[in-house]
């Protein structure tokens, strides 16, 4: 069966370009696509000039199977994406237990094909139980579908733990990725240093953590030869480490959250613990430094870190309320913000959110080439709304977007051809 | 009436004017407690609970003191040794207390931003007794009213805060308010102890006791934190005291009338010579303990006329 979408602003990653189009589908593969004429179809949908673009490919996702089921599931985490635009998660391994042996992750390989109607990739644990102290079985865990390997953001203090873990995983071709940061000086921070977190008395971290952590785990690139990746950079004072590193060729890319380009430390006003995130929201100066990086191509990578956490974990003095943020529905109507602002546009972003995470993974999503996935979202960048957490698909509504004006909403989402989301 | 606020949760969110408004009342309050009779009845039939989740004497004692003056009934919780030790969280407890209709809730708390928290759940008015490192409005105000007795001012003077400027939140609040009435605000003490992002506020730093105590009209000690230091801050307690300590020497860099105040509990021999401490002509720490019943006095009182405002009549503007 041939279906059409037409009269569509193709947003095409590849090529950088957005343009009026149509597009047509047949075996759950991109058959063609083109602008003037459409071809014939068994099934024809006019998106009236709407955006039509590769499905998002989210690289960090949490979902709390197993161990925290209620906070959210492979069905709920599934929902949420095809309602976000997201075709592709890619989870972390660090539930409860963490992902660290092929059992485990054939556990989330299978639920994830019983329940959710995205696609799912697993990533593996680096170390046993994310402790830092012995590496995983990485040859076993490929063979059972791991696409990375990290500790989430569990910083792996001992160096030579990492330096022999990155080794064995380069004569494997596996991607390391790593979060940046310097353990000592980031213990039981829950804000950025400066005068915000002064005055409101938060025990906070300095941004220069996040250099000296990418600058260790770029020596060790260097010295290993390990395929790595930066799952966060949200500093300015960390960018011409990771520039030097990739000008000398090595082979890093970086990524930053949905959070960090949109929200700064100043969000968090009074104490409110949805905008507890890890790494903590940066200063503004910071947060328009990593947008320019996101659009000169330097960072690679925006995902949504959807850290689902219930009531119970963030209903507490800010210190000890547990961090992250929900990102699955939020990170495409989130990223208009960065459209709208005159900051990033269509195809640079989808470069960063759906082709660049898919190719560094090896994932066949991310284009709107002949041949790719028939993995696609539509949407109105213009649509106007006012967030409502309740409405969300997760099973936890912890998101700093709760009651913000937004542009940007999601008509459909397909995954292989099949529309997971939106009215037929 | 120019107090508008529901609760005292910080010096950040009150207006100058209000900051004298408790002021003025709070002069009243001192002769008042000076009679042999100390007792009003601005509290008469309201009850004050004071939950202290943080070890305190001598701001509960004052807290306790001043309800009682003013004819509330007083319940002391040690919440150290209560239900948050059977894992109940703080909001729970809130709302278990405030089922008890209590009119006035004292709390302090060791974590920053834990008594906003409660204040939001809660239907009575809330009093910060100190959270974290945040705030602690009343010591402020009662270091603001000792000022202005001694100095018969609150406006245009050259004011140092010396010490562990980091680790307290009675530096914060001192720095709000001070800042608001327009002072002069210096800040001294070593780089270790000082907090973030200070370059940013306003003051000015200094690293050098002679050079931050030079011609101030207030010198105002801090208590060195120990128990909140996780470590390394100061090499040791007696190049502490050489360095910043507060004696003769060093204050004989401030104005030959400048006054000298600490928060208490002093750290003799650490922060401040016994000798300036118990000087009577240059310490006002004991007038200081003073003003701190008659300001919580007028605080709660203020707050208690909010509460009593019907509700039509309600003091928005």
């Amino acid at each position: 069966m041939k279906q059409l979408i037409e009269n569509a602003r193709l947003i095409d990653p590849e090529t950088g370009t957005d343009s009026l189009g149509w597009l047509l589908v047949k075996d759950g593969v991109i058959w063609d696509t083109g602008s003037g004429d459409a071809p014939e179809a068994d099934m024809v949908l006019d998106a009236g000039g709407k955006c039509l673009a590769p499905g998002i490919v989210d690289l960090g996702v949490k979902i709390c199977e197993p161990g925290e089921r209620h906070k959210e599931s492979f069905r709920s985490a599934g929902l949420a994406a095809a309602a976000g635009g997201v075709s592709t998660i890619v989870t972390r391994p660090d539930t409860l237990p963490a992902i660290d042996t092929p059992e485990a992750l054939e556990f989330v390989t299978r639920r994830a094909q019983e329940v959710a109607p995205v696609n799912v990739y697993p990533m593996a644990a680096l170390t046993k139980g994310r402790e830092g102290r012995e590496m995983t079985e990485f040859g076993f865990l490929l063979d059972a579908g791991a696409v990375a390997f990290t500790d989430g953001d569990a910083v792996t203090t001992s160096t030579k733990v990492l330096s022999r873990a990155m080794t064995y995983a380069r004569s494997l071709g596996a991607l390391v990725i790593a979060h940046p940061q310097e353990p000592g000086l980031s213990k039981g921070a829950a804000a950025t240093s400066g005068k915000f977190a002064s005055l409101k008395g938060l025990p906070a971290v300095t941004p220069m953590a996040e250099r000296m952590g990418l600058d260790r785990d770029i020596a060790l690139v260097e010295m290993t030869g390990v395929r790595y990746h930066a799952d966060q950079i949200t500093t300015a004072r960390a960018l011409p480490a990771l520039e030097r590193a990739k000008k000398n060729g090595f082979d890093v890319t970086a990524g930053v959250s949905i959070h960090h380009l949109t929200l700064n430390e100043f969000d968090v006003a009074d104490y409110r613990t949805f905008f507890k995130v890890k790494p903590p929201l940066r200063s503004e100066d910071d947060r328009n430094a990593m947008v320019e990086a996101v659009a000169s191509g330097l960072i690679d990578v925006i995902s949504s870190m959807h850290t689902p956490q219930d009531e119970e974990s963030k209903r507490l003095p800010f210190e000890e309320a547990a961090s992250g943020a929900v990102g699955l529905e939020t990170l495409l109507p989130a990223a208009m913000r960065l459209y709208h602002a005159g900051a990033l546009d269509l195809p640079t972003l989808w470069k960063a959110m759906s082709l660049n995470p898919a190719q560094r993974l090896g994932l066949p999503g991310g284009r709107l080439s002949q041949g790719a996935p028939a993995d696609l979202v539509l949407f109105d960048p213009e649509a106007p709304f006012v967030m409502d957490r309740t409405k969300l698909q997760s099973k936890s509504k912890n998101t700093p977007f709760d009651g913000a004006r937004m542009q940007g909403r999601v008509l459909g989402t397909w995954v292989a051809g099949n529309r997971v989301y939106g009215e037929s | 009436m120019t107090f508008s606020a529901r609760h005292l949760l910080g010096i950040e969110p009150l207006h100058p004017v209000e900051i004298t408004t408790i002021l003025d009342l709070a002069d009243k309050y001192v002769d008042l407690n000076r009679q042999p009779n100390k007792h009003g009845d601005a509290l008469r039939g309201l009850t004050q609970i004071n939950m202290f989740f943080e070890n305190s004497t001598r701001t509960q004692a004052s807290f306790e003191l001043a309800g009682k003056r003013l004819g509330a009934d007083v319940m002391n919780m040690a919440m150290q040794a209560s239900s948050i030790k059977k894992g109940e969280t703080l909001i729970d407890t809130a709302l278990t207390l405030n089922a008890m209709h209590p009119d006035l809730l004292v709390v302090r708390h060791p974590h920053s931003g834990a008594v906003d928290l409660l204040a939001q759940k809660v239907n009575c008015a809330v009093l910060n007794a100190g959270d974290g490192k945040h705030e602690h409005p009343t010591q402020a105000l009662l270091d603001a009213l000792t000022i202005r007795r001694a100095k018969g001012r609150l406006h245009r003077l050259n004011i140092a805060i010396c010490g562990d400027i980091s680790h307290s939140r009675v530096a914060r609040s001192n720095l709000i308010l001070l800042g608001k009435m327009e002072n002069r605000v210096r800040l001294v003490g070593p780089p270790t102890l000082m907090p973030s992002g200070i370059g940013e506020f306003g003051v000015e730093v200094y690293e050098d006791m002679a050079e931050g105590l030079k011609d101030v009209d207030v010198v105002m000690m801090l208590r060195l934190q120990r128990e909140r230091m996780d470590g390394g801050f100061i090499p040791s307690e007696r190049e502490y005291y050489h360095r910043y300590g507060l004696d003769a020497e060093k204050l004989a860099h401030a104005k030959p009338d400048a006054i000298v105040m600490h928060p208490g509990p002093m750290n003799r021999g650490v922060e401040i010579d016994g000798d300036i401490a118990d000087d009577i002509n240059r310490s006002v720490i004991q007038e200081q303990v003073e003003m701190g019943v008659a300001v919580r006095m007028a605080a709660m009182d203020l707050l208690a006329r909010n509460l009593r405002a019907p509700k039509d009549e309600g003091v928005y503007v």
